[in-house]
């Protein structure tokens, strides 16, 4: 299984820098993608098939799809990718260049030091993790939902405000989307009416 | 020895799932034809049933065009997406006793992960098209399948509680007293709404809404190609419809008939039902279908598995 590890971890690797160095969004973006999804295999041959599953399932398949989303809307076109290459000019690596030197030589140091434990000798399962989550991590779970809940007040503020703004302009469509109301049809009935 | 066996079962599996899923083309139209008082294709071979045929070769010898102005990569690998996520769920699905590819002890989630990549076909369809169309298709196939993915796995984690295990194989087994459907019927509802979401049957199929987008996210898909989403739609029902004989009405399990044969039997009710679905239910609008996903289908979900979780303790 140990091969597998190298391989998955290589596809990362690789799929990464391609990622970094593509000048079109959309591509760079499949190419993260593909680096979760070589995540995904590295924890599921160490031995973590839940955390592999929540990789695919919250990484890949849900946070990912609102970044395509957010870029489909904006449908970014020729000017951007000029914009980008004058951006990616050789002199901006070198910041990048030297904080990922440092993390390599630790790397480096790491590997070279007393061997950690083996590929795949322990299998961590759904109920363990959850153990842990509610055990000892809870404050991390409690941070987590603090910051959702945020996240989701400011979003409910933000669509709300919409509303109201085009409120004024055309009021039937509007009261059809701020009601949300999927029984009634539109514009076909009169106001009032059940 | 064993290599050649599992070979064997993926390839069996394969081609018993990719031909149920091309006789569907002709079990959804005659079925709609039945349920709507006309005829249905019946001219080509018995009872039109060489219609299969005749579609699959006209798909083949359409041509295959790639539009000078989209995205030619992201273009090609769009419809394999669809098809490559919808059969690699079918490795962890248990048919029968021993008639399984392979029992992952996350299986469950493997098949959700799968179908939250599958989004991923739609999108990128949609916008490596460079038609407004296609992108509003896209764009509408993100958000319906981002909500309805949600609540489609918290649907589930009733089942899972209730089995103790992800693994598909120990679930049909913990229903081997009572069915899972009986307990779990908010589950099996909310999940059955949710599957038929996911695969985009009407009426749920607003992102390729005719009336409104042309063909929505493949307008400009042509040929196999298009074959390849027309395709990984059956593929996809077939799935949905395994997926809930398994997870809520016990899979194999039944009295006198072989079990493969219950599976069967279970599997193509609910692929009936998912037929009727389309012959009987006009499409909702697309702020509809979101406030129904958002503010009714995921409280109800949540609702269900706090029950759930209470009982199970309770019990234990």
């Amino acid at each position: 299984m140990a091969w597998l590890f190298y391989v998955a971890g290589a596809v990362a690797i690789i799929a990464t820098l391609m990622m970094l160095t593509r000048l079109n969004a959309v591509h760079a973006l499949l190419y993260l993608i593909v680096s979760l999804l070589a995540v995904a295999i590295v924890f599921f041959v160490i031995g973590a098939p839940f955390v592999a599953a929540l990789e695919v399932i919250i990484y890949a398949g849900a946070i990912m799809v609102l970044f395509i989303f957010v870029v489909m809307m904006l449908n970014l076109g020729r000017r951007a990718i000029q914009i980008e290459s004058a951006w990616l000019k050789p002199g901006m690596w070198v910041g990048p260049v030297i904080l990922a030197a440092i993390l390599i030589a630790e790397v480096a140091f790491l590997v070279a030091g007393p061997g950690g434990p083996k590929i795949g000798a322990e299998v961590v399962g759904p109920q363990e993790v959850g153990i842990q989550l509610f055990g000892p991590y809870l404050i991390g779970v409690e941070l987590a939902s603090f910051l959702l809940l945020g996240a989701l007040v400011g979003a409910y503020h933000v669509g709300v405000a919409k509303v109201k703004e085009e409120h004024g302009n055309h009021s039937d469509e509007s009261r059809a989307v701020a009601g949300g109301d999927f029984v009634r049809a539109g514009t076909d009935r009169p106001a009032g009416s059940p | 020895m064993e290599i050649v066996i599992h070979i064997v079962t993926v390839l069996v599996v394969l081609f018993v799932v990719l031909n149920i899923a091309a006789g569907l083309i002709w079990v959804e139209r005659r079925l709609l034809a039945l349920w709507q008082d006309r005829y249905g294709p019946n001219r080509v071979g018995p009872l039109g049933l060489m219609q299969v045929a005749a579609d699959t070769i006209k798909l083949f010898f359409k041509e295959d065009w790639v539009p000078p102005f989209a995205d030619k990569g992201v273009f090609i690998l769009a419809p394999a997406i669809v098809m490559l996520t919808v059969l690699m769920s079918f490795t962890v699905l248990p048919f029968a006793p021993g008639m399984q590819i392979t029992d992952l002890n996350i299986g469950l989630l493997f098949v959700l992960a799968m179908s939250s990549l599958g989004v991923y076909s739609v999108v990128l369809g949609g916008w490596s098209s460079d038609n407004k169309y296609s992108l509003l298709g896209g764009l509408r196939a993100a958000a319906q399948m981002l909500g309805y993915e949600v609540f489609m796995g918290l649907a589930l984690m009733g089942v899972v509680l209730m089995a103790g295990s992800f693994s598909l194989r120990a679930i049909v087994d913990a229903q081997s007293k009572m069915w899972f459907i009986v307990p779990q019927f908010v589950g099996f509802v909310l999940f059955l709404i949710a599957g038929a979401a996911e695969m985009r049957r009407l009426p749920f199929d607003i992102p390729e809404a005719e009336s409104e987008l042309v063909a929505g996210f493949h307008s400009e898909y042509s040929g196999m190609k298009f074959g390849m989403f027309f395709v990984g739609e059956y593929v996809g029902v077939v799935l949905i419809s395994a997926l809930i004989s398994i997870l809520f009405l016990g899979g194999w399990h039944g009295p006198l008939l072989p079990p493969i044969v219950w599976f069967l039997i279970k599997m193509f009710a609910f692929i009936a039902f998912f037929i009727l679905l389309r012959a009987g239910l006009p499409r909702p609008r697309f702020d509809q279908l979101m406030s129904w996903g958002w503010k009714i289908m995921l409280p109800l979900a949540l609702a269900n598995l706090l029950v759930t979780g209470a009982i199970v303790l309770a019990v234990k």
